[in-house]
C-alpha cells in the first residue's frame, strides 16, 4: 500500500470524519440543547466530500489498496450524485425534522454514514469490499426507516426492511462465495479475466448460480420486481425526508454495482443475464405501474412508481456498453433529481407526522400555495416523462439505447407503461390543481413559511430536473466518460449481444 | 431579423410567462401582460408572411444549430407554405384567448396566464420544429398546460376531463417516440429533411416502415381527433376554459399529419388513405348527426368539430393538389370560426351561467351585436359563398369528387348540408323564437368593447378570406412536397442534392 491510496477514498474519509464528529458532539451536548447545528456540520462535510469527489477526476484512473477500490470517471459520477442527493436531503431534513425530535444528532450521523457506504459501493472493485460497503449503507437505512418510533408503521417498516434486506444481502454473499469457489478470486477484474473464455471455463454451473444469486441481491436493493414487495410498506412507514434519500441514493449506488457486475464482471455471460434483465425490466414496469394505479396513499403510490422507474432504467441494459451504461447512469441522476423533489414537497405538505397521506388530501394545493403546488406538478410532470424535464431525457436515453440494440418491444412496452403511469401521477397533480372545497385537508396546512434550507433543497432539485431536461449534454457527457472506463477487458463475442436482436429485431 | 425571427416568436410568450411569474398576482396585471405579450408575438408572426419569398422553394427563416451532441439533436426550425399561416394563426388566436378569459377567469390569474403563454410557446414549437425530437418535445409539452388548466378551471369535473384528455393524447405518443427512435437508429439523424430523403431512397425495410408510419398516424389521428378516437373531445370542450378549448383540437394534429405522416411516409400514407377517407366519411356523418341532437352548446360544437375536421382529413388523404390546398386553407378557416364561436359561447355562458341550449331563446333583440356576429360566424362555418368556409369546403369536395370518388364527395356534401342544419337551428334556438325565461329575467349586457375588438376583425377576416383566397393559397402552395423518387429529388432543392450525393458516396 502506498500513501497515495488514501486519496482514492478521500470522499469516504471526509464523510467518515464528519459522521464521527457529529456523533461525538451530539453525545457531549447537554440534553435539550438544539441539535440543528449538527445538521449544518453534516451538510458542510458532505459538500466537502462532493468537491473531493470532483477533485478525484484529476487523479489518474486506477485502483488502490491492492486493487480493492477504484477511482475513475464512473465512480466520480456516482460519488457526486450520491453526495448531491445526501446534501439535498440534509438540507430538507434541517427544516422538515421537528425541533423536538429525539436523536436528531444520530439522524444526521446515520445519513452521513449511509453516504460513506454508498460511495464506497460505487468505487469498490473487490467483492468483499462491495459487501462491506453495502452493509454500511443498508444498516444506516434500516435504522433511518424506523425513525418515527411513535407511529405503528415506523418500527414495522424498519423490521420488514431489515429482515428482507438481510436476507437479500445473504443472497449476494452466497453469490460472492460461489464465484470465489469457482475462480479463486474476489477481485472484479480478475474474475472477468477468468471468465474471458466462456463457455470454456471450469465450474460454469457454479458461476451461473453465482450470477443469479448476486442479481437477486442487487435487484432487491434497487426494488425491481419480483423483489419489490418491501418497498411500499417501508416508504409508507419511513419519514418523507428519509424516503427521499432511500428511494434515490442507495438505489443509485446499487445500480452502479449492477452495472459493474454485469458489464465489467460478467460481460461474457451477456446471453444469460440480458434476457433475465429484460424480463425483470418488463415485470418491474408493469407491476409497479399497475399497482400504483390503485393506491390512495401518496407515499405508497410513489413507492410503486419507483419500482416502475427501476424497470425503465433496466431497459437501458438491453444495450451493449458503453451506451447502456451511460443511459443507465444518466437515468439514475434524472430520477434522483425529480424523486427527491417530489418527496421534498410531500414532506413539506404533509408534515413530519403525515396528517395528509392521501391523494385527495392534496386537493387545492395550487390554490393554497401556488409555489408548492406548482413544484409538485412540475416534479410529477417530470416523472411522467414530459420533454424539457429530466425525466424525459432519462427515458429517452434509456429507450433509445434499447431501440439501438434492437429491443424494440422492450421500448414499446416501456413507453406504453409510461403512458399508463401518467394516469396516477396526474391523479395527484390534478388533485392538487383542483379548486379546494370546504373539506379540503390541505387548507389546514401549517401556514408558517418554509425555511431557507428547504427552499434551497427544492430549488436545487427543481433546477437539476430542469437542467437535465434542457441541457442534458454535460451530465450525459460525464456519464459517457464514466461508461468508457467501465469497459469489459475483452470485447464480448459478437454473438453474445445479438440475442436480443434475434428475439425482438424483426 | 430573418435569421432569428422564429426564435423570437418561440421565446416571446415564454418571456411573458417569466414576467408574470416574477410579478405579484394583483388584479388584472397578469392578464394585461399576457395580452401585451400575445399582441407583440402576433406582430412578430406577421413578419413571416411579409418576408416569405415565394420564389424560393424549401424551408425559410431556417435555423439549424446543434443542441445536444449525442444523440445529435439540433435546434432546427423553419417554415414553409404549410406552416407559415399556421404560425400566424396561433399568433392571431392568442389575443382572442386572453380576451375570452378576461372576465371568465377570476381566481389564480397568475397561474392561468402563465400556463396560457407556455402553451403558446409549445404550439409555435410544434409548427416550426424540423428536428423530430424537438418537434416531439413541443408536441408533448403542449399537453401539460392544457391539462392543468382544464383540471383547475373545469366547469363540473375538470380533473376527470383533464385526465381523459391527457391519457388519450399521451398514450399514443409512446409508439410515436419508439418510431422516432427507430428511425434514428436506422438513419442516424433526427433532421426532418434528411430522414425524409432517407425514407424516399427506399433503404429502409418496407415492413417495418409500415408500422412506423402507423405509429405516427395513430398519434396524430387521436389528436385531431378522428372517428373513432374522438372520445376525449366532447368532455374537453365542455370543461376546458374557453381560451384553451379553442386551441385544443384540429390544427396540431392535422398539421402533423401533413408534415410528418404524408410528408415522411408518402407511400405508406397512400396505402392507408382509403381507410382514412372511409373513417373521415363516417366521422363527417357521425359528427353532424350527433351535433344535431346535443342539448349543450359546448358538446354541439365538439361534435361539429369532429365533422369538420374529418372533412379536412378527407382533403389531406385524397392526394389531390386541390384537395390538400383546400385542407390547409380549411384548417385556418376552421380554427378561426371555431375561435369566434368559442368567444361567443363563452360570453353567453358568462352572462347567463348555463350552456343548455334549451334555456336560451329570443336573445337577438337584447344582444344585437352578439347575434349579428354569431350569425356571421355560423354562416362562415356552414360554407356560405363569399365567406371563408365555402372556399375550403369547395376545394376539398371538388378535389375528392375528381380525384378520389364521387361517393365520398357526396358524403362530404351531405355533411356540409347537415352542418348547415344544426348551425342554423342553433342560431334559431339561441337568438330567435319566443323570449325565454332567461332573456326576460337576466340583465342584457351586449358584448363589451374587448370582445367586439376581437370579433369584428375576425368577421372581416372571414369575409376577406372568402373573397380573396389567392392571397393565402399562393403561399400555401409553396410547401415542401414529399419527394417521390430519389432521381427526381436533385431538381427540387439544392440541400437535397447534397443529401443524395452524400448518400451515393457511402
Amino acid at each position: 500500500m502506498n500513501p497515495g491510496d488514501a486519496l482514492r477514498i478521500l470522499p469516504e474519509i471526509i464523510l467518515t470524519i464528519t459522521g464521527v464528529l457529529v456523533m461525538l458532539v451530539d453525545a457531549s451536548l447537554a440534553a435539550g440543547t438544539t441539535r440543528r447545528p449538527l445538521g449544518w456540520v453534516a451538510s458542510l462535510g458532505t459538500t466537502i466530500a462532493l468537491w473531493a469527489s470532483l477533485w478525484q477526476l484529476s487523479l489518474p484512473a486506477g485502483t488502490g489498496f491492492y486493487g480493492t477500490v477504484e477511482t475513475s470517471p464512473f465512480t466520480v459520477f456516482f460519488h457526486v450524485l450520491i453526495c448531491g442527493i445526501v446534501l439535498v436531503v440534509l438540507l430538507l431534513s434541517l427544516d422538515a425534522l421537528p425541533e423536538e425530535t429525539h436523536h436528531q444528532g444520530e439522524y444526521y450521523a446515520l445519513v452521513v454514514f449511509g453516504a460513506v457506504g454508498m460511495c464506497l459501493l460505487t468505487g469498490a472493485v473487490e467483492l468483499l469490499v462491495v459487501f462491506i460497503a453495502l452493509e454500511i449503507s443498508s444498516i444506516s437505512t434500516y435504522v433511518l426507516a424506523g425513525y418515527r418510533k411513535h407511529t405503528g408503521q415506523g418500527p414495522e417498516a424498519a423490521i420488514k426492511y431489515f429482515l428482507l434486506g438481510s436476507f437479500a444481502t445473504g443472497f449476494l454473499l452466497y453469490g460472492i462465495a460461489l464465484i470465489f469457489g469457482a475462480t479463486g478470486t474476489t477481485q472484479v477484474y480478475e474474475i472477468a479475466h477468468a471468465l474471458a473464455s466462456v463457455p470454456n471455463v471450469p465450474n460454469l454451473p457454479l458461476i451461473l448460480a453465482s450470477l443469479a444469486l448476486m442479481l437477486v441481491g442487487i435487484l432487491f436493493k434497487v426494488s425491481a420486481a419480483p423483489f419489490h414487495v418491501w418497498t411500499p410498506d417501508v416508504y409508507e412507514g419511513a419519514p418523507s425526508p428519509v424516503v427521499a434519500l432511500m428511494s434515490t441514493a442507495p438505489k443509485a449506488a446499487a445500480f452502479a454495482l449492477l452495472l459493474r457486475v454485469v458489464y465489467e464482471m460478467f460481460p461474457t455471460l451477456r446471453s444469460v443475464w440480458s434476457p433475465l434483465l429484460w424480463g425483470v425490466a418488463v415485470l418491474s414496469m408493469t407491476i409497479g405501474n399497475l399497482a400504483a394505479l390503485r393506491q390512495q396513499n401518496v407515499k405508497r403510490m410513489l413507492a410503486y412508481s419507483s419500482i416502475a422507474h427501476a424497470g425503465y432504467l433496466l431497459a437501458a441494459l438491453a444495450a451493449a456498453a458503453p451506451d447502456g451504461i451511460a443511459a443507465a447512469a444518466f437515468y439514475t441522476a434524472a430520477y434522483a433529481a425529480m424523486n427527491v423533489g417530489v418527496f421534498a414537497v410531500v414532506a413539506l405538505v404533509s408534515g413530519y407526522d403525515e396528517d395528509l397521506p392521501l391523494i385527495q388530501d392534496f386537493r387545492g394545493l395550487v390554490f393554497r400555495s401556488p409555489l408548492l403546488g406548482g413544484l409538485l406538478i412540475f416534479f410529477l410532470v417530470s416523472l411522467v416523462g414530459i420533454p424539457f424535464t429530466g425525466g424525459f431525457f432519462g427515458k429517452f436515453y434509456s429507450f433509445s439505447a434499447a431501440v439501438g440494440a434492437g429491443a424494440i418491444w422492450l421500448a414499446v412496452i416501456g413507453l406504453l407503461n409510461s403512458g399508463l403511469a401518467a394516469a396516477y401521477y396526474l391523479r395527484l397533480a390534478f388533485s392538487a390543481a383542483r379548486r379546494p372545497d370546504e373539506s379540503s385537508a390541505v387548507m389546514r396546512m401549517r401556514s408558517t413559511p418554509a425555511g431557507i434550507t428547504v427552499g434551497a433543497a427544492l430549488l436545487f432539485a427543481a433546477a437539476a430536473t430542469l437542467v437535465l431536461g434542457i441541457a442534458p449534454g454535460e451530465v450525459l457527457h460525464a456519464a459517457q466518460e464514466g461508461a468508457h472506463t467501465l469497459q469489459p477487458l475483452e470485447e464480448p463475442q459478437p454473438s453474445a449481444p445479438m440475442v436480443l436482436d434475434n428475439r425482438n429485431g424483426q | 431579423m430573418n435569421d432569428s425571427i422564429l426564435t423570437i416568436i418561440l421565446l416571446a410568450p415564454l418571456a411573458g410567462a417569466l414576467v408574470i411569474a416574477l410579478l405579484p398576482d394583483r388584479g388584472k396585471l397578469p392578464a394585461w401582460i399576457a395580452l401585451l405579450t400575445s399582441l407583440a408575438t402576433f406582430g412578430f408572426t406577421l413578419h413571416l408572411p411579409a418576408h416569405f419569398d415565394r420564389a424560393v422553394h424549401g424551408f425559410q427563416f431556417e435555423i439549424n444549430r446543434p443542441w445536444i451532441e449525442n444523440p445529435a439533436i439540433s435546434y432546427h426550425v423553419g417554415v414553409d407554405g404549410l406552416s407559415l399561416w399556421l404560425v400566424v394563426l396561433v399568433g392571431l388566436l392568442a389575443p382572442a384567448g386572453v380576451i375570452a378569459s378576461w372576465n371568465a377567469i377570476k381566481e389564480r390569474r397568475k397561474t392561468f396566464y402563465l400556463l396560457f403563454l407556455v402553451q403558446q410557446t409549445a404550439m409555435y414549437g410544434v409548427f416550426i420544429s424540423l428536428d423530430l425530437i424537438v418537434y416531439y418535445g413541443f408536441w408533448e409539452l403542449s399537453l401539460v398546460p392544457m391539462a392543468i388548466l382544464i383540471a383547475m378551471y373545469g366547469r363540473k369535473d375538470g380533473a376527470k376531463a383533464a385526465t381523459k384528455f391527457f391519457l388519450f393524447t399521451f398514450i399514443p405518443s409512446a409508439p410515436l417516440l419508439v418510431a422516432i427512435l427507430w428511425l434514428y437508429a436506422k438513419t442516424g439523424t433526427f433532421n426532418f429533411t434528411e430522414v425524409q430523403q432517407y425514407i424516399a431512397s427506399g433503404a429502409l425495410p418496407a415492413g417495418a416502415l409500415f408500422w412506423v408510419a402507423l405509429a405516427f398516424l395513430f398519434a396524430f389521428a387521436v389528436k385531431v381527433p378522428m372517428f373513432p378516437l374522438h372520445g376525449w373531445l366532447a368532455d374537453t370542450f365542455a370543461e376546458a376554459p374557453v381560451a384553451m378549448a379553442m386551441v385544443v383540437a384540429g390544427k396540431l394534429g392535422l398539421y402533423s399529419m401533413l408534415r410528418f405522416h404524408v410528408g415522411l411516409f408518402p407511400v405508406q400514407a397512400r396505402h392507408i388513405a382509403p381507410l382514412l377517407i372511409a373513417l373521415a366519411g363516417v366521422g363527417i356523418l357521425y359528427g353532424a348527426c350527433l351535433a344535431l341532437v346535443q342539448r349543450d352548446f359546448w358538446r354541439l360544437l365538439a361534435f361539429a368539430a369532429i365533422g369538420h375536421l374529418s372533412l379536412i382529413v378527407m382533403g389531406i388523404y385524397g392526394f389531390t393538389l386541390t384537395g390538400s390546398d383546400g385542407a390547409i386553407y380549411q384548417i385556418l378557416n376552421n380554427e378561426m370560426i371555431d375561435a369566434a364561436l368559442f368567444v361567443l359561447f363563452g360570453a353567453l355562458e358568462l352572462r347567463y351561467a348555463t350552456s343548455q341550449i334549451a334555456a336560451y331563446g329570443g336573445l337577438a333583440a337584447k344582444l344585437p351585436q352578439a347575434a349579428t356576429l354569431f350569425v356571421i360566424s355560423s354562416l362562415a362555418m356552414v360554407g356560405l359563398p363569399l365567406l371563408n368556409g365555402f372556399i375550403g369546403e369547395f376545394l376539398i369536395l371538388s378535389g375528392t369528387f375528381t380525384g378520389v370518388s364521387r361517393g365520398w364527395a357526396i358524403v362530404g356534401a351531405i355533411g356540409v348540408i347537415l352542418s348547415a342544419a344544426y348551425m342554423l337551428w342553433l342560431v334559431q334556438r339561441l337568438f330567435y323564437g319566443g323570449e325565454s325565461e332567461l332573456a326576460r329575467t337576466k340583465p342584457a349586457i351586449d358584448l363589451h368593447f374587448a370582445e367586439q375588438a376581437i370579433l369584428w376583425p375576425f368577421a372581416v377576416l372571414m369575409l376577406v378570406m372568402g373573397v380573396a383566397p389567392s392571397i393565402w393559397i399562393t403561399q400555401i402552395e409553396n410547401r415542401i412536397e414529399p419527394p417521390v423518387m430519389v432521381s427526381a429529388a436533385p431538381a427540387l432543392h439544392p440541400s437535397m442534392t447534397i443529401a443524395v450525393s452524400r448518400e451515393g458516396r457511402q
